[in-house]
């Protein structure tokens, strides 16, 4: 009994420190003068700096890609939040011809492989004179966060009992007012964990910010990141203490969001 | 207060499923019309188009003099209580009961006025400030109604309100509706599936079945004189008994067609074996307490079909017996065999 109790408490515990050492060696390092990372690195902390964050800061102006990072995945998830409820709902709840191809298209595209529009995406973008500029990057996030939010929300909207808006529209709430004053304080732990991936999928994207940005100044975290590398060295430390200010959003953003995430809003509504 | 009135109403969903076949029904001002019968028989779908939340596929809906046929719910000033009792989780009882005059513009010291009035009326002043999670069962199905209450509508639609709560919280609750009927004077529709609250509640009942009315009678009529075996056999309980049976003409020459005799079991009396119309064997006997229901087969053999009476708590009778049984010639219901319809 003991020995097969304690068997997934292992795995579980193996596959924590698995996941998490990386990170650990990561936020380690970012810590540690670049001497000492190229001599040979150490899982141990030994004699810890700021240097690398000064640098990224002094040298480098990374706070340029954060604002930009910031700028444009804001941007998308706003954006893809405010229209994405709208369509969402409009799917979860009205009966329309046409609705199942719908919803298996705005699937498909979501699925598309980027590379594959990265070429008439930037012919696009340079004739709309969009190149290098926060529109020619939000637009084409959208392309892949729109279909990612309709989908999760139509999932959320289904979930809530449709008693409760026509309980509203015969209290004499108009579709768009019951939507408002019931359904979406009701879909806030939804469109937040919704919010959340969407602007963690803009914020990590790579392929489109490398391909439609020129420059510095409109180059996004893990485009600037990627960049850092020069031709005769890779400042480690520099790169690294980058993917952890890249990270802190992130995590701090889900952590902040958690219990509105893990919160059974819906308890209570009907007979329960 | 206003009477609704449904004019050729038919409902088709897409799927085909037809779950309203032309139905005409008048609600006059201040009734209270229930509409029941068994599951699938489209009661809930009417009282849905009444509301709005579905568009009917053929006829006109009236409330009042107006025709809301398409008009949508917001706009048709009634009130609905679901049968899930849909209380916005959201927010407190104080915000439900708010919620319908807040969306119809009224001012503060009204809402507050009708909220404290309605609160006071449904035993809900110690928990306006709660939400609905932290509210009993009974207390819920109390907001639902209060919801309804405070914006003084038209019309109140009810959708199997009572169904969510335990046996002796919906006999009081029943009570409490009638009484709100009465004191309201409103024009009420009442959806059901269970025959007794129809009878208990109605100012008249409407029996549905298969999309269709059966019969639009007041509670004791449609009991006496039900329209055809689908009412008979639905209202009342235990249910009516059924034998087959023809009327013989004294008419030379007439022809004999088959019917259905129907007989309440209240209405067949045990008597001595040989001193009734019919002897029967005694099956099983269920003591109700403030009367016997008395399980009978036709024959001395029992080989005949079986006849269900309601006895006097104290008669003698045992099972596996033979008795009389005395059916009261005027309290027989006379069914064409192959319609169903009174004769």
């Amino acid at each position: 009994m003991k020995g097969r109790k304690l068997w997934p408490a292992v795995a579980l515990v193996l596959l924590v420190l698995a996941s998490a050492l990386p990170f650990y060696w990561a936020v380690l390092a970012s810590f540690t003068p670049e001497a000492r990372l190229f001599r040979g690195p150490s899982l141990v902390p030994g004699e810890l700096v700021l240097e690398h964050y000064r640098a990224l800061f002094t040298q480098r102006n990374f706070w340029i890609p954060i604002r930009n990072s910031l700028i444009v995945a804001g941007t998308t998830t706003a954006f893809c939040v405010a229209v994405g409820a709208l369509c969402a709902y409009a799917l979860a709840r009205l009966e329309f011809r046409g609705k199942l191809p719908l919803l298996g298209f705005i699937l498909a595209v979501g699925m598309f492989p980027q590379i594959s529009v990265v070429s008439p995406l930037y012919m696009l973008l340079r004739f709309l004179g969009l190149i290098n500029t926060y529109p020619g990057l939000i637009l084409p996030y959208l392309t892949f966060a729109m279909p990612l939010t309709v989908w999760l929300l139509v999932g959320f909207f289904r979930q809530l009992p449709a008693e409760l808006e026509e309980a509203a529209m015969v209290d004499g709430a108009s579709r768009l007012r019951a939507f408002g004053e019931v359904i979406i304080p009701l879909a806030l732990p939804g469109l937040a964990t919704t919010a959340i991936l969407t602007f963690v999928y803009s914020w990590n994207e790579f392929l489109f910010a490398l391909s439609f940005t020129l420059g510095p100044e409109r180059q996004t975290v893990p485009v600037a990141i990627a960049l850092f590398r020069g031709m005769y060295q890779v400042p480690w430390g520099q790169i690294l203490a980058a993917a952890v200010i890249a990270t802190a959003p992130v995590t701090l953003l889900v952590l902040a969001f958690q219990r509105r995430i893990v919160q059974g809003l819906t308890a209570g509504a009907v007979k329960g | 207060m206003a009477s609704v009135r449904l004019e050729g109403v038919q409902k088709t969903y897409p799927n085909g499923h037809v779950a309203a076949k032309g139905l005409d029904l008048d609600v006059a001002d201040g009734e209270f019309m229930v509409l029941v019968g068994p599951s699938g028989c489209g009661k809930s779908t009417a009282l849905r188009m009444v509301a709005g939340l579905e568009t009917p596929t053929g006829g006109r809906i009236l409330i009042g003099d107006r025709d809301v046929t398409a008009v949508p719910p917001q706009d048709r000033d009634i009130a609905m209580v679901f049968q899930t009792y849909a209380l916005y989780p959201h927010m407190t009882v104080r915000e439900n009961l708010a919620f319908g005059l807040r969306m119809r513009g009224a001012s503060r010291e009204v809402i507050d006025q009708r909220v404290t009035e309605a609160a006071r009326a449904l035993a809900l002043d110690a928990v306006l400030d709660r939400k609905p999670a932290q509210l009993s069962g009974g207390q819920r199905q109390r907001v639902a109604l209060g919801r309804a209450i405070v914006r003084e509508p038209k019309v109140f639609l009810f959708d199997e309100p009572l169904s969510n709560l335990d046996a002796k919280l919906r006999v009081e609750t029943r009570a409490e509706l009638a009484r709100l009927h009465r004191r309201l004077g409103a024009t009420i529709v009442y959806v059901t599936h269970d025959q007794e609250e129809a009878m208990t509640l109605g100012s008249r009942v409407a029996v549905m079945r298969d999309g269709l009315l059966q019969q639009v009678a007041p509670p004791m009529e449609m009991y006496r004189r039900p329209a055809n075996r689908f009412v008979a056999e639905f209202v009342g309980s235990p249910a009516m008994n059924f034998l087959p049976g023809s009327i013989v003409s004294q008419t030379p020459g007439a022809v004999n067609h088959r019917n259905t005799l129907g007989i309440r079991p209240h209405d067949v009396t045990l008597v001595p074996r040989g001193a009734g119309t019919l002897d029967a064997l005694v099956d099983v006997v269920e003591p109700r307490g403030s009367e016997l229901l008395v399980y009978l087969r036709l024959g001395t053999d029992g080989s005949g079909p079986e006849l269900r009476a309601i006895t006097p708590p104290e008669t003698v009778v045992e099972a596996e017996k033979v008795v009389g049984v005395r059916l009261d010639p005027a309290r027989l219901h006379w069914f064409e065999a192959e319609t169903g319809r009174r004769i």
